[in-house]
């Protein structure tokens, strides 16, 4: 049963029994370190950790998800990027790769609980409805919820994979029907890493992997509890068509002569320049694009809340509770011109009412100014 | 009938005067230059990113602007405990009987129109009426609240430390969605709070004709002789340097 590998086992070791060649190894090294941003003197430290260090067991847990996080992360660009993840770090439980099912399947991940209590790592995909005592999400007869607390207990630390894990993504959007919850809003006492993403970019997951084998701690990560190595940045700050924008050469809909002349996407709802991801950088598909190069703009898809932001294709500003045709600036149109109106009236009101006083006084006036010089 | 006797009241200290034309000029620059950046106009051109960059330029007075506004309104706080009463942060808080009285006051004779029964000269406010008082206080709120979504989105641009003190808000509003969507709404209040603010200041000098718009150039009010040294006065006298010139002997108003 593919459970019972010997973990005692380095990565290099494996990765050499997979055939690959201690050349193929070190590329592998160089590429995934300028992947983590290190610099090309830590490719030593990457390569000699590999080398020794045994293999971390793995549960991964699937929730209320679309599966398109390991999706992305098999088609990540290096094949040992994919080896290592479904091989290397001994990935024992997983729903969807994984060969065993049923009783064997929840056996395998309870050895792997007991035996490596307080040093596997957690990895989540999808989100853990809470509504209706959890029943939106059952494996094996047990809510989420459950499952997920189980799990976490023993966990050396946790990563949320995508967008649903770290803040809900599209089954939290209003009215979230199921109470659809992030994984930090239940699992308070261990470390989190949040890779938010619909779904995260293959190599910045690889990356993040690579960087707790090989530097046994979490990566740096910013206040939201992204890594900084892939999130610090927007998309619209390492975007090629960024000196669209800043010369201020829009696109106005997708299918005009701006649109086929590549400029920027901003107008027609790009979120880049409120996402935090590296799409920019890494890109997708061996880094053959990306949504903003194939031209469309950004969704936001690693923010939170990016369903619920508006139309993808509109930047407006919306107010919740005025309905979604009307945007902040509408709003701001209508009451500075019942405000000037008012304002009016009011002067008109003004002069009116008080017509006594303003005659007086220009009656004092006027006498004073006659008697000027005399 | 004898026209009143008025004295010149210096109400607006310099720093003063200078805080509120820099304060009109940047909120000016940085709402226009912030409605740029919200909608950018479409322009129809062949051209290549390399021949311009107007709109960065756009973006870089917004900037620049917002960090004169910001030392402005720093200076203009530090000037609420050094200036004079007029300019103190205590005569925009109604802590006192009177301010209160005053509020209910304006709003009575100034926004519903309603006519004086007695005519008591102290219901006239030299400095701040209570209602515009509180008006800079919303106004003030409402730029912290410019300062912080401003900075919180730029933060992240910057090298700076100023700036870097901000990179809690983005998180705490959970992106930088929810933060444009305040900076950008709160933009309107202060537009509307100009419409009211310039419609008022012209209302005063028509119904009261004391300099109230001539004020905040040359820094002087005209008060009402019979108002100089009425208890109401003596009660803020903390620093009465500047009503020393004034004539003591005035009986006070019965």
């Amino acid at each position: 049963m593919a459970f019972e590998r010997n973990t005692q086992e380095t990565y290099y070791d494996s990765i050499i029994k997979q055939g690959y060649s201690r050349r193929d190894f070190m590329k592998f090294a160089t590429y995934i370190a300028a992947y983590m941003g290190l610099e090309t003197t830590m490719i030593g430290q990457v390569a000699k950790s590999l080398e020794t260090t045994f293999r971390i067991p793995v549960i991964w847990e699937h929730f209320q998800e679309c599966t398109c996080c390991s999706e992305s992360f098999i088609r990540s660009d290096h094949p040992i990027v994919s080896d290592i993840i479904l091989d290397k770090i001994s990935l024992d439980y997983t729903l969807t790769l994984m060969a065993a099912s049923g009783h064997q399947a929840e056996a395998a991940k309870h050895a792997t609980m007991e035996k490596h209590k307080g040093e596997y790592i957690l990895c989540v995909e999808g989100s853990v409805p809470l509504g209706d005592d959890g029943n939106y999400c059952c494996i094996a007869g047990r809510s989420a919820k459950d499952i997920l607390i189980e799990a976490a207990e023993g966990a050396k630390a946790i990563i949320a994979w995508g967008s649903c894990a770290c803040n809900g993504c599209v089954q939290a959007a209003y009215p979230n029907p199921t109470k659809a919850t992030p994984i930090h809003k239940i699992i308070k006492d261990k470390p989190i890493i949040k890779v938010p993403g619909c779904p995260p970019i293959g190599e910045v997951m690889a990356g993040i992997i690579v960087h707790l084998i090989t530097f046994d701690r979490l990566p740096e990560l910013d206040n939201i509890g992204r890594p900084k190595a892939f999130y610090a940045k927007r998309v619209h700050d390492s975007c090629y068509r960024r000196p669209y924008y800043d010369a201020g050469l829009f696109a106005e809909s997708f299918d005009d002569q701006n649109a086929k002349e590549g400029y920027c996407l901003y107008k027609v709802g790009c979120r880049g320049p409120m996402t935090y991801n590296s799409c920019g950088t890494i890109r997708w598909n061996n880094g053959v694009s990306f949504p903003i190069q194939s031209g469309h703009g950004c969704i936001g898809c690693s923010e939170e809340d990016f369903w619920d932001n508006g139309p993808f294709y509109e930047r407006l500003t919306g107010l919740a509770g005025f309905g979604i045709e009307s945007s902040a600036d509408t709003i701001g149109k209508v009451a500075a011109g019942v405000l000037a109106g008012g304002l009016a009236a009011h002067a008109i009101a003004a002069n009116v009412t008080k017509r006594k006083e303003l005659s007086d006084r220009i009656r004092r006036g006027k006498a004073n100014e006659k008697k000027f010089e005399s | 009938m004898r026209s009143k006797n008025y004295k010149r009241v210096y109400v607006w200290e310099l720093p003063v005067r200078i805080f509120h034309w820099i304060n009109v000029l940047c909120i000016t620059v940085l709402a226009t230059t912030g409605f740029i950046i919200a909608d950018p106009p479409a322009i129809l051109s062949g051209a290549e990113a390399s021949e311009s960059y107007w709109f960065g330029t756009v973006r870089f007075i917004h900037f620049a602007t917002a960090y004169i506004f910001f030392f402005n309104m720093l200076l203009r706080i530090y000037w609420a405990f050094v200036g004079n009463r007029f300019a103190n942060w205590k005569a925009f808080l109604p802590f006192s009987r009177k301010m209160r009285k005053n509020i209910l006051h304006v709003l009575k004779i100034d926004i519903l129109l309603m006519h004086d029964k007695t005519n008591d000269v102290r219901n006239i406010s030299v400095g701040h009426n209570s209602v515009a008082a509180l008006s800079y206080v919303a106004l003030f709120i409402v730029a912290v609240v410019q300062v912080i979504t401003g900075f919180g989105l730029y933060a992240d641009n910057s090298g700076w430390w100023l700036p870097d003190l901000f990179s809690w808000v983005v998180p705490l509003f959970g992106g930088d969605f929810m933060v444009r969507t305040i900076h950008h709404v709160a933009t309107w209040f202060f537009i509307l709070f100009t419409l009211i603010h310039v419609y008022l200041v012209f209302y005063h000098d028509w119904l009261e004709g004391r300099g109230e718009v001539s004020s905040m150039f040359g820094g002087y009010k005209f008060v009402q002789e019979d108002r100089l040294t009425t208890e109401d006065i003596e009660d803020l006298n903390e620093n009465s340097e500047e009503m020393e010139s004034t004539p003591a002997e005035t009986s006070p108003s019965s």
